[in-house]
């Protein structure tokens, strides 16, 4: 046993001082923010999907008297609310023949195809034409009357503090903290148990798997890898995470007071959201690990990576539905599934307070683990080294 | 008697159903330099790797430095494969040491022995340069230093000469001389019949999975009767009836297989009938002639009483 754990760690360090100290580590760290970048790009994309891309035009038909009070109260309005949130108003260019602030003049506004609506008459009985239905745009246009009617304020100058929510426990808050831990070590899995596919492809590529293999145990390189690759991932987790804290502390000190505490306290949460992330990962890592093998190129593997993402969506589904009723039959289903187990047990931590439910979660998940790496050290020894015939239990391989 | 380093007794190994190792024996005694001698695809590497355990039998055992299990004598085994591969991004010194580590070494004890072999070797300039700089050459040296760096007391070599140029060909027999004068047992395959010849006492010549033969280098050439090379002075004469029937002749030369009675009964023949002898050589036959004839035999029958798994 000493030496099969030596031998791992002999594979484990080799791996990980090979990735860590490579220059293209640094782009690894960066991954984060390409998602950041990503998810912006999409946010500004759904902006425009969502409304119109410019803020409605409203005519404005009167004299100096009326049109100037109206177009302050915009700004004034337009300074707290955003500039997208009020209509824009454009002066209407008087007619020639003198002037009117009748229906008829609000209607040949309207022919403009840029104009949204019209509003025309005095202050005190103004007069709102509208296209279509748009009854938002109405009151929007009301706003800023009443805005232009009240005048401008005598002083503008509001102080402003900032002060945290005060934790209130309750049952949605305590689910929100459940969604968000499974999310967030839903996404650190998807970025980082991937790479584990392609970590064999490297020793195939350059033969040296034959001087491994005759070295030390399959289930040693393969248990040697896969805690290479968990090192790899945390050294990446707790730089981003450092990252993230120290940027959350500097700009929005009162983020996170305001949040509900899990169900056993956020340090024993904490520590449960980190190693159920460990053994998710040892778990889903094995299984790659195992896929990964059997691939002879990185054409292979990537054709291997798709359905294997879609597989772990569907375990986050899984874990996800069970949060949602802990103690109904998917909530238990997600909880014994091993693969689901640690997404599961993490929402559960937020829900309910016993513990004694990790501890044997936690023990079930490690016994699929060894199981999941022998199987996937045994399919690699058959199917890859060609070695031993039929499947042997370990007791009649003993025997012979 | 001397004990065995490797032991293995009706070895079989099937791939896809084919038998690539077909009921191998083999015997290596402690501090030999043993040869497995074949032509490409004979089953030579995958014997050397179902020895060294990693690839398990179909059929048969196989006992490696006492060991039933060959990975438990791992950290005292050295293993050259046929495809050498090395981390290219590692340095040398680093890529030896990583060897020696996985052998059971500390890190820090590989380096330091690494950096001494390298010196040895006359690479000592190349320690910190990585594998990708390096010729393949000298990578393959860095390779075969990484195979000693532990100091095993078996050293496994699949064609370690192939690729080798004639000098580095030298040096590595002179490293295998060493090793074994160190107290190692060397296990190596190849298809190139002159290195088993300079350096093994032990040979087992392998074709078809099967061992042809198993024994000294002498005895591979004692099976093979000498030939005789005859030039004679006169073409022809009555004397020609004293050479046996299957000499090949070229003018006034004659090459035949010396015949079982000796060569005193032609000689008597040739002087009595005035062949006049020019030159008379007799020639023991070359380990390759024995080889050639060997793996040019067909496969022997199995026997009747051998099971077939």
């Amino acid at each position: 046993m000493r030496q099969f754990l030596a031998s791992a760690w002999v594979i484990a360090r080799r791996d990980y001082g090979a990735t860590v100290f490579s220059k293209v580590f640094i782009l690894f760290l960066l991954t984060p923010l390409f998602s950041l970048a990503f998810g912006a790009v999409f946010a500004l994309a759904g902006h425009d999907d969502g409304g119109p891309g410019r803020s409605p035009m409203v005519a404005v038909i009167g004299g100096e008297d009326f049109a100037h009070p109206l177009i302050e109260a915009r700004t004034r309005l337009a300074k707290r609310l955003g500039d997208d949130a009020v209509p824009t108003l454009r002066r209407q260019a008087m007619p020639a023949s003198g002037f009117a602030d009748g229906p008829h003049e609000a209607r040949e506004a309207l022919r403009n195809r840029d104009t949204d609506a019209a509003v025309s008459g005095t202050l005190d009985r103004p007069l709102v034409t509208v296209v279509g239905d748009d009854r938002g745009l109405a009151d929007r246009i009301g706003l800023i009357l009443d805005a232009a009617r009240a005048g401008p304020p005598a002083t503008a100058r509001i102080d402003v503090r900032y002060v945290a929510q005060p934790a209130a426990p309750d049952e949605s808050g305590r689910r929100d903290v459940a969604h968000w831990a499974q999310t967030g070590v839903f996404f650190l899995l998807m970025l980082l148990a991937g790479m584990s596919l392609s970590t064999f492809i490297e020793e195939k590529s350059n033969k040296v798997i034959e001087v491994l293999a005759a070295a030390v145990p399959i289930d040693a390189i393969f248990l040697g890898k896969l805690v290479a690759m968990l090192a790899i991932s945390l050294t990446g987790v707790a730089i981003w995470a450092g990252a993230a804290l120290t940027a959350v502390m500097a700009f929005f000190p009162h983020a996170l007071s305001g949040a509900t505490a899990p169900a056993v306290g956020w340090p024993l949460f904490i520590g449960a959201a980190i190693l159920y992330f460990t053994v998710s990962y040892l778990l889903i890592g094995a299984v790659f690990l195992g896929l990964g093998s059997q691939a002879g190129s990185p054409r292979e593997v990537q054709s291997m990576a798709m359905p294997v993402t879609m597989l772990q969506l569907l375990l986050f589904g899984f874990a996800s539905a069970g949060t949602a009723h802990p103690n109904g039959w998917i909530g238990i289903a997600s909880a014994v599934f091993p693969w689901s187990s640690p997404l599961s047990m993490l929402g559960r931590a937020a829900l309910v307070p016993s513990l004694w439910p990790h501890l044997l979660a936690l023990a079930w998940q490690l016994l699929w683990l060894v199981l999941a790496l022998r199987v996937a050290a045994a399919m690699f020894r058959r199917a890859v080294l060609k070695s031993g015939g039929g499947w042997r239990w370990p007791w009649m391989r003993k025997a012979q | 008697m001397t004990s065995l380093a490797v032991e293995a007794s009706k070895l079989v190994k099937r791939f896809e159903g084919q038998r690539a190792v077909d009921g191998i024996d083999l015997a290596v005694p402690e501090g030999a330099i043993y040869g497995v001698l074949g032509p490409n695809g004979a089953g030579k590497t995958t014997t050397l790797r179902t020895l060294l355990g990693i690839i398990e039998p179909d059929g048969g055992w196989r006992k490696v430095l006492g060991e039933d299990r060959p990975m438990r004598a791992a950290p005292r085994i050295g293993y050259l494969p046929e495809e050498r591969g090395l981390y290219p991004s590692m340095q040398a010194k680093e890529a030896i040491a990583f060897l020696g580590a996985l052998r059971g070494m500390t890190l820090a004890d590989g380096r330091r022995r690494a950096g001494e072999l390298l010196e040895e070797a006359g690479l000592g300039e190349a320690a910190t340069k990585t594998i990708r700089q390096l010729s393949k050459g000298m990578a393959q040296t860095v390779q075969l230093l990484g195979t000693i760096v532990h100091r095993p007391k078996l050293l496994v070599l699949d064609e370690p000469f192939s690729g080798l140029d004639a000098i580095n060909q030298q040096r590595l027999e002179g490293l295998i001389r060493a090793q074994v004068a160190e107290g190692s047992t060397v296990l190596f395959s190849t298809h190139v019949i002159a290195h088993a010849e300079r350096l093994c006492e032990r040979i087992s010549v392998i074709a078809k999975g099967r061992v042809r033969f198993d024994g000294t280098v002498a005895e591979a050439r004692g099976r093979l009767p000498s030939r005789v090379h005859l030039t004679t002075r006169a073409g022809d004469g009555p004397w020609r009836a004293a050479l046996p029937a299957d000499s090949i002749a070229d003018g006034r030369n004659f090459d035949f297989a010396l015949p079982e009675g000796g060569i005193e009964p032609v000689l008597e023949a040739l002087i009595a009938g005035g062949a006049g002898i020019e030159s008379l050589a007799i020639e023991r036959p070359s380990l390759h002639d024995a080889f050639v004839d060997l793996v040019g035999e067909p496969v022997p029958q199995p026997e009747p009483g051998e099971v077939q798994p």
